[in-house]
């Protein structure tokens, strides 16, 4: 198990140099001069030229990135240009809103989501199935943002239940979490819902049947459990997904978080800020499916054995 | 078979026809916007800015005034023109990658299929994102942004449908009478991987009109006065507590256009009988 | 009074009608050997006996089940579930896929006596040690915590029919238990279905399509064709004197030392499709002996000179 986490983690550092060389190219490649992307509004001349010199823009491109690169890794990330702070500074302070909003709204669909498609493979064709499959349909279709901005309208605005915005007390995270919830839930359904159906066509539950084992037994501790192996998969595979609605709905509800950083700082040009959210937005993502690779090894003995 | 027949087939199921027509509907409005939109998408009246929905305007005014269902019909033509153009180069280009990695295989195919992988992994609005940063925010921008973000998907599913046709007798047959390999691809194996990638790219440019409105809703997408679906939204969002009516419509509009999309791409999959070719991605 | 005896029973899945008037019986200590091409009804009757039917979506229309003095048909399922596993226990024909993947060997036959004979974790576990050990498994403990994939098929059918045996059941239904399994293979775990039923005093009811398997395990055989039983009889009389001119021509598809060679033939002709079976006996088209009468009259199951046959001209 450990040497397969390593394998793992090892497998990731080309996605990381790859990912994280794209985002280094975003100043160079905006029009104009690369130091007018990076210094802060109203330097002075010398200013420019001390940054200059730090990132080494008068040295060939690849000395460029692994400078940057080097920074970034020492947690130096640069100044922001509008909210002249550092980068890293700004990304402390988003960053724990961001994971507590993905880590419930991770958990919110992912229980929900089985237990509903459960229920639906299980009582097949009938209205908890058909319920189901609308809120399937639903989920997958509706923009996120706009789901939210309907949450808010109902539960904040008209019943007051919930605060409209910001992240000052728990209850904001509600609406938060339900509108990507939606999302994941329906994800989660759908896949959980096809894969019992077709587990349940499979010999080895005919002969649990044949075993005399009863039904609800065979739908729980077999099918299911067969069924939670692809939807760990798309778990892991979709986890940036989820993260993605969190961008979203972050601007959308005004909450502080990484995506609302980088929605700001796009608009404003900020491309110190831009640089530094989506390198930790493409971490939480390569993490997240590493988690969700780690997860399926510990349930499937043949994943293990492939990997070992 | 003619094209046409799975089409037939499609309509004719329940929710095939529905939705059919629906966007058939939302098509027509997109294409003959200035004649049946009631008014102008850009005259301003201040005046009567934030109108409830009435007899004169039925879904309201926003905050400048301006008809709301005018500009929801124009903002079609935005949201779909977008979407369907990004989407049909991404499927293009897609087709192209994915014919040549999985035809040619070896080093090619190794790097189509590294670069592929590791965008899979990530969001399309993360990669809309990391593109609109580079080439800046607007409606081209926008549709680059798209084009880029579902190109893995199509290159991905093409390849697939490439390497289970490449090992077929008849491909071979036509390899050993000596016919070129752009012979091959283009005159055999593409035209039987076609189907499930178009509709693929059918199904996905419900989810590229999502995109747009995305992006339109944080002010990196269409720039004012352009009417886009998102763009609405997001200057309604000033205007939550006195006319919802401004998020309410054009989100509606979203909806309604999106799930009939995928509701009429899932009776074509059924009439098709493809959903296994589509779930090798 | 036979351990079973099915009765004229015949099942409907939706429209179609894949059996009709299936009659045998099976006594203790005895193996029957039920035979046919596929898709003459074979698997279909074991999950009558096993009353399994109805989770493919079929049901029996006529007929009856009598399994120990009590009617299977109309029993509830919950009884039927107290009956599956515990007395009539089932060998499947594929034991690559019998087994649930992601289950260690050794839970999924403890499930068994654990389930039906009450038995605790521990108790569970050693009977489960001990019939493995029975089956001439090697290293039982190793096999016990392995996970099904690190087995070969023959190792598997072997854990297939350890679970069969785990709750002392009186008859087994094993379906085409070899057909998955190398030549090899298939020979040795015959022979240990055999010693079971000699040295336990079970019923085995073995449905196979190979003569071969049937010459060398069988007390007696029923001969199913396209969904009606042809013929009926002991072993020893079904090779001598077969009463169905399909079992002849099964009989005579059976390889022998020394045959000419290309002498070897099949049947001519192809099994009726359950769409679109024939008028009178469903053999007709193929039978070489077919008269008008054949084409136009279901034979009737008959006693003859020994067993029962359906044939309008068995004696001549």
């Amino acid at each position: 198990m450990i040497s397969f986490f390593i394998k793992r983690l090892l497998l990731l550092i080309p996605v990381f140099l790859a990912v994280s060389l794209v985002i280094f190219m975003i100043v160079h490649l905006v029009p104009g001069d690369p130091i007018d992307n990076l210094v802060q509004i109203n330097s002075s001349p010398e200013q420019k030229a001390a940054l200059a010199a730090k990132y080494g823009l008068d040295k060939p491109l690849y000395q460029q990135y692994a400078i940057w690169l080097g920074n970034a890794l020492t947690g130096d990330l640069g100044d922001a240009i509008i909210l002249r702070r550092p980068v890293s500074d700004l990304i402390a302070q988003n960053l724990p809103h961001s994971l507590t909003l993905g880590a419930l709204a991770l958990l919110f669909s992912t229980v929900v989501g089985i237990a509903a498609g459960a229920l639906a493979a299980i009582y097949k064709d009938s209205w908890i199935d058909r319920v189901t499959m609308a809120l399937i349909l639903l989920g997958s279709t509706v923009p996120g943002f706009w789901l939210g901005l309907l949450l808010i309208m109902l539960f904040a605005v008209q019943l007051g239940w919930f605060p409209v915005s910001g992240a000052r007390s728990w209850d904001a995270l509600v609406l938060p979490v339900l509108t990507i919830g939606l999302g994941g839930v329906a994800l989660v359904a759908r896949v959980t819902r096809v894969a019992m159906m077709e587990t349940a066509r499979k010999d080895f539950v005919m002969m649990l049947h044949a075993k005399g084992v009863p039904p609800w037994r065979i739908e729980l501790r077999h099918v299911l459990r067969h069924a939670l192996l692809p939807v760990v998969t798309i778990l892991s595979l979709r986890i940036g997904w989820i993260l993605g609605g969190a961008v979203t709905v972050e601007f959308v509800f005004a909450r502080p978080g990484l995506g609302s950083l980088l929605i700001t700082s796009l608009n404003q040009r900020d491309y110190p800020v831009v640089q530094g959210a989506l390198l930790m937005l493409a971490v939480a993502v390569m993490l997240g499916t590493l988690l969700g690779d780690i997860v399926q090894a510990a349930m499937d003995p043949r994943v293990r054995e492939r990997i070992e | 078979m003619t094209a046409f027949a799975p089409i037939r087939t499609a309509i004719r199921s329940p929710r095939g026809g529905v939705s059919a027509a629906v966007l058939v509907l939302v098509v027509a409005c997109a294409l003959f916007a200035p004649l049946v939109a009631p008014y102008a998408y850009d005259i301003q009246n201040l005046p009567g800015a934030n109108t409830e929905p009435g007899a004169a305007h039925w879904m309201g005014t926003d905050e400048f005034g301006r008809d709301l269902m005018s500009r929801i019909i124009f903002g079609a033509r935005t949201s779909l023109s977008v979407a369907v153009t990004a989407i049909s180069i991404s499927v293009a280009a897609g087709l192209t990658l994915g014919a040549m990695a999985g035809y040619f295989g070896g080093w090619f195919d190794r790097a189509v299929t590294a670069v592929v992988d590791l965008t899979w992994s990530f969001p399309e609005i993360l990669i809309a994102l990391i593109l609109i940063a580079i080439i800046g925010p607007g409606l081209e921008s926008t549709m680059v942004a798209i084009s880029i973000a579902y190109l893995a998907q199509f290159t991905r599913l093409t390849r697939a449908q490439i390497m289970a046709l490449k090992n077929e007798t008849y491909v071979e047959a036509t390899t050993n009478l000596g016919a070129g390999h752009f012979h091959i691809i283009f005159r055999h194996l593409l035209p039987n991987a076609l189907t499930p990638v178009i509709v693929a790219g059918m199904l996905a440019t419900g989810d590229a009109i999502i995109l747009e409105a995305t992006l339109g809703f944080f002010g990196l997408g269409a720039q004012p006065p352009t009417p886009s679906w998102g763009a609405m939204m997001s200057s309604g969002t000033a205007q939550i507590f006195i006319a919802p009516w401004i998020i309410i419509f054009p989100g509606l509009a979203i909806a309604i256009t999106v799930i009939s999309i995928n509701l009429f791409g899932d009776a074509l999959i059924e009439a098709l009988d493809i959903r296994n070719r589509l779930r090798s991605v | 009074m036979a351990l079973l005896s099915v009765q004229g029973i015949s099942v409907s899945i939706g429209a179609l009608n894949p059996l009709e008037g299936i009659t045998f019986d099976i006594d203790k200590g005895e193996i029957l050997g039920l035979v046919g091409e596929s898709g003459s009804g074979k698997s279909l009757t074991a999950m009558c006996v096993m009353g399994l039917l109805p989770r493919i979506g079929g049901s029996i229309t006529k007929g009856s089940i009598v399994f120990d003095g009590r009617d299977l048909i109309g029993l509830p399922e919950i009884e039927l579930r107290r009956l599956r596993g515990k007395r009539i226990a089932l060998i499947s024909q594929n034991p690559m896929t019998s087994l649930d993947p992601i289950i260690r060997i050794g839970a999924q036959i403890d499930q068994v006596s654990n389930l039906h004979l009450g038995l605790s974790a521990e108790a569970a576990k050693a009977r489960s040690l001990e019939l493995i050990a029975q089956l001439r498994i090697p290293e039982p403990a190793a096999i016990h915590r392995a996970y099904p994939h690190q087995l070969s098929g023959g190792m598997k059918q072997r854990i297939v029919i350890a679970m069969a045996l785990a709750a002392d059941p009186d008859l087994i239904v094993a379906d085409e238990p070899t057909t998955a399994l190398d030549v090899t293979i298939q020979a040795q775990i015959i022979q240990i279905m055999v010693e079971l039923v000699r040295d336990r005093g079970l019923a085995l009811m073995l449905i196979t399509h190979d003569m071969g398997v049937v010459a060398q395990a069988c007390d007696r055989v029923v001969v199913l064709y396209a969904g009606r039983v042809a013929e009926m009889n002991g072993i020893g009389e079904i090779f001598a004197e077969p009463k169905h001119p399909y079992t002849r021509e099964l009989i005579r598809c059976i390889p022998r030392f020394g045959q000419a060679p290309g002498s070897l033939k099949g049947i001519p002709g192809t099994v009726p499709s359950i769409v679109d079976y024939p008028d009178g006996c469903r053999f007709n088209p193929r039978c070489s002996n077919a008269q008008a009468l054949c084409r136009d009259q279901a034979p009737a199951l008959e006693p003859k000179s020994s067993g029962l046959a359906a044939c309008h001209f068995s004696e001549v």
